[in-house]
């Protein structure tokens, strides 16, 4: 299928790709523009490995098509960290070894992120709930739920 | 976190550092599997078979050629003849010979320039099938009439009169189990089932494999044992293993089911016939359910006999379990041993058959073999404590194996800490928590081998004085902190002047995979060794500069030092100082060792859960978690609780939710995520754990493997706090909403 240009912006910088209108966004941001942090777990919306923001909206990157990201601004894992310093969620998780292979770690990471700028104070179950479409097969969920919530705490000021 | 006081003397085993791959995992930095890109490299897709059970008659792939861009097909001509046993059965499974065995079997590959066009041209590859009958359900493969999956595959262990799909037998006991059973106040016999569920590890299978016309190549995979990877690749294919480098990726999970291949040797096939191009292959979520290892499904019938104090006097079990279409990988012969493990019993009888069906090739799942036994002995345990009215915790306590033990599958016991657990697990508020309508305890233990296995580890020391250590068993789960710590703390070095890496096939001896619980414990055991030796260079490096004897110099806080009154004054030497000036004092210091680990320690286990079972719709909520294993010593004891909550997780998904289900076409009916439910955050409480510490003396630092056993007890646990919840008993998992309403329906009907 003959390919398109997309010109969009990717953690702040200015990028253009040629993309196959049924790629995906996950795809392009994995194989156009090597941006492998995102990962794919499902391919159907399923897992949440592929979180990323558009346009500040959560969104599973598998269930996008690259060609939607024209214009937009696109958030991956990679630009989480800000001037080699971890946000409070990254550092959390390192701390509370809420990771185990890691796998649905950026996901997880990208996601919670976005919890928390909607509701800087999320309860047990909140958290719980937001994060019911990011599948962790490793932790069983206790440290993630907990590195979150004191990231929370940090962010407030409140630890 | 209450067990971290407990030091034993040790400054750094016990504590809890940040992982030294913790900043590449959040920052996405990280390479998987699928990560991994070569200049020139070419994109795969594979054709699956969608019959259960078909002969292949033709495979025409003239018009995937035509496209431009497609460089290479492979099928099962591609590949030679003449395997044997399990190699041949890992041929069969990379890629069908005259039959499809079943539903997502693959039978040709397509490499190409782009993952769609590989896609496309997959689509355009023509098979002409036969369909045959099939049987994918344990207990119907064995009834008379049953489509025979393969002709005289039975060994020499199936009795005369089995169906032709019963392909091994096995049995083994002790004590005069007629007589125990007379010797009962009360003999029980009930029959158990579980589906087939998946590892479900959240990364799909992907490789890059390169080969060229030499029969040369290389490969990044992720899995839990390259050397496996290695071994079963030049089978399959007819390479010399010492040809094929293969170096691990980081790995998304395994639990058993990357420790063998599925579709690696496809990626080198295609490769070779594309001139050499890197070829990568990524398999689908789909892919990854319809036919990557699964576990056994078992249909298991139990009895006991207990007399009214709870004390077991006999026990029988006859299970009967299918690994899917080959021979060999149900896994009886660890389902058997597993059944009673936990217990000391007069007298026992074990007997288990394996079956084929037109199911995918099953892998090892955490444990494997364990959880099913479990549900099974373990349910039956727990209906007899109701019936008599005992407390659960009591009645194992008295029956419970310890050291010196006969165990149920042979050998005697050294010291093992299952009644630690017990008392833990009774100690718990947890337990003592009133429990309102609708709620019910569950209550079970689980063990599992541990193992210790074929190991190479090499150690070196750097010109500073910091420390690298090479290991070949993949991190899974934070092995590489633990290795870290065991080294630094016997070194006496801080913990991040270790650098523990994963190296390939070409940088080390042949390492058994990370399974069996095996990687903290057997590299760990193997790089306290390296170090030693390491250890003991130095202080010669030490004593040839003062002039002393080796014997007169002793390695303390990370230096050499003079030792005893006659050896001399001088100031310690430490390892930095020896790194810097090791160029002249004879050349590098590095330690080696390499082992097939012994002493290894058993596991065991005890969970307590609280359910809520909703009367209206079926659904079980759980209400608390409790987890409490015997690590022997807890090197990094948030990993160690991590281990302890993941295969707790897991153990729900497969009691609540998790199963393969198929259609009468003998085809998988949910082979996505979305209809594959496994536990979501949502699903869970927070799962407390206790981590008791009898240290295993077979190890430096006590350690006993901490991976599997945690997915044991859930089972039956579960089906005994549904029990208690909803006042009936599911002998068959998972107690799915529907199944637990039907059964309270027809409870209510009676
Ligand atoms: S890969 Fe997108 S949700 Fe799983
Ligand atoms: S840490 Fe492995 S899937 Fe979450």
């Amino acid at each position: 299928m003959k390919k398109v240009h997309v010109t969009t912006t990717v953690n702040g910088d200015p990028v253009e790709f040629l993309a196959d209108p049924r790629e995906t966004l996950l795809d392009c941001l994995r194989n156009h523009l090597d941006l492998t942090g995102t990962k794919e777990g499902c391919g159907t919306g399923d897992c949440g490995a592929c979180s990323v923001t558009l346009d500040g909206t959560l969104v599973c990157s598998c269930l996008v098509l690259g060609v939607e990201a024209e214009g937009k601004k696109v958030e991956t894992i990679e630009g989480m960290a800000s001037e080699g310093e971890l946000h409070p969620l990254q550092r959390q998780f390192i701390e509370h070894a809420a990771l185990q292979c890691g796998f649905c770690t950026p996901g997880i990471l990208v996601a919670a992120k976005s919890l928390l700028e909607q509701n800087p104070d999320p309860s047990e179950s909140e958290i719980r709930f937001w994060l019911a479409g990011n599948l962790c097969r490793c932790t069983g969920y206790d440290k993630i739920v907990r590195a979150v919530q004191d990231a929370a705490a940090e962010m407030r000021g409140a630890a | 976190m209450a067990k971290d006081e407990i030091t034993k003397g040790y400054k750094l085993v016990g504590t809890r550092p940040n992982r030294p791959d913790g900043l590449d995992k959040v920052t996405g930095r990280a390479r998987y599997g699928a990560d991994f890109s070569l200049p020139g490299m070419l994109w795969a897709a594979v054709v699956r078979s969608p019959h259960a059970h078909a002969k292949i008659k033709r495979i025409d792939a003239t018009k995937a050629l035509a496209l431009d861009g497609v460089k290479a097909v492979v099928t099962r001509a591609d590949l030679p003849t003449g395997l044997e046993g399990e190699d041949l059965n890992l041929q069969e499974n990379t890629l069908a010979g005259e039959k499809a065995l079943y539903d997502g079997h693959a039978v040709a590959a397509v490499a190409a320039t782009s993952a769609l066009l590989a896609q496309d041209a997959a689509r355009l590859i023509e098979v002409e099938y036969e369909v045959i009958p099939h049987v994918t359900d344990v207990d119907a493969a064995m009834q008379p009439g049953a489509p025979v999956i393969r002709e005289g595959a039975a060994d020499y262990s199936v009795p005369e009169g089995m169906h032709p799909n019963v392909v091994r037998h096995m049995e083994f006991g002790h004590g005069d189990v007629v007589a125990g059973f007379a010797a009962a106040d009360i003999v029980r016999e009930e029959t158990y089932k579980t589906e087939a569920t998946h590892q479900g590890y959240i990364e799909p299978h992907a490789c890059v494999g390169q080969m060229g016309e030499d029969g040369r190549g290389e490969m990044w995979v992720c899995t839990q044992g390259h050397w496996y990877i290695r071994r079963m690749c030049a089978a399959v294919l007819g390479i010399e293993a010492a040809n094929l480098r293969v170096t691990p990726s980081e790995i998304g999970g395994g639990f058993g089911g990357k420790t063998t291949i599925f579709m690696e040797p496809l990626a080198l096939a295609l490769s070779k016939k594309a001139g050499g191009r890197p070829v990568k292959l990524v398999m689908s979520r789909a892919e990854v359910l319809r036919a990557t290892g699964p576990t056994a499904s078992a249909s298991m019938d139990v009895k006991i006999g207990m007399k009214k104090d709870g004390t077991v006097t006999a026990g029988q079990v006859m299970f009967r379990m299918q690994g899917g279409a080959f021979v060999g990988m149900s896994p009886i012969g660890e389902a058997l041993p597993c059944a009673f493990a936990c217990y000391d019993i007069p007298a026992l009888k074990h007997e288990a058959v394996e079956v084929l069906t037109n199911r995918p090739k099953a892998a090892a799942y955490r444990a494997p073999g364990s959880p099913m036994a479990a549900f099974a002995v373990e349910s039956l345990m727990d209906e007899m404590c109701r019936e008599l009215g005992l407390d659960p915790i009591d009645v194992r306590l008295k029956n419970a194996a310890k050291e010196g033990s006969k165990s149920s599958y042979g050998p005697v016991y050294n010291r093992i800490g299952l009644v630690e657990t017990l008392e833990a697990a009774k100690a718990h508020p947890n337990y003592a928590i009133p429990l309102g309508p609708n709620q019910g305890r569950g209550v079970a233990s689980g063990f599992w081998f541990n193992h210790g296995g074929e190991t190479s580890v090499s150690l070196a020391i750097g010109e500073d004085g910091t420390v690298q250590v090479s290991i070949g068993t993949p991190d899974i789960g934070g092995s590489r902190a633990s290795i870290a710590l065991m080294t630094a703390e016997t070194l006496g070095i801080p913990y991040e002047n270790v650098r523990v890496n994963v190296v390939e096939t070409g940088a080390l001896g042949v390492n058994e995979p990370t399974h069996g619980s095996r990687a903290t414990f057997a590299s760990g055991k193997a790089a306290v060794e390296a170090a030693r030796q390491a250890i003991k260079e130095m202080c010669r490096r030490a004593a040839a500069e003062w002039e002393i004897e080796p014997e007169a110099v002793e390695w303390k806080d990370g230096a050499a030092q003079p030792a005893g009154p006659n050896a001399g004054k001088f100031p310690p030497m430490t390892i930095a100082e020896i790194g810097a000036k090791m160029g002249g004092t004879g050349g590098p210091i590095s330690g080696h060792h390499e082992t097939n680990a012994g002493g290894v320690g058993a596991s065991f286990g005890t969970h307590v859960v609280d359910v809520e079972v909703d009367p209206e719709t079926g659904r079980t909520t759980v209400l608390r978690y409790l987890v409490v294993q015997d690590a022997g010593t807890a090197i990094h004891p948030a990993y160690v609780e991590g281990q302890y909550q993941g295969g707790a997780a897991q153990g729900i998904g497969w009691a609540l939710n998790e199963e393969y289900v198929y259609g009468a076409d003998g085809r998988l009916q949910n082979t996505v995520f979305l209809d594959y439910r496994i536990p979501v955050a949502s699903d869970l409480p927070m799962i407390d754990t206790v981590i008791v510490e009898v240290p295993n003396p077979g190890h430096p630092y006590g350690v006993r493997g901490v991976g599997e056993t945690g997915i044991t007890p859930p089972l039956p646990a579960l089906a005994g706090a549904v029990a208690a919840a909803a006042g009936v008993r599911l002998r068959s998992l998972p107690m799915s909403p529907p199944k637990v309403l039907a059964a309270i329906k027809a409870a209510r009907q009676a």
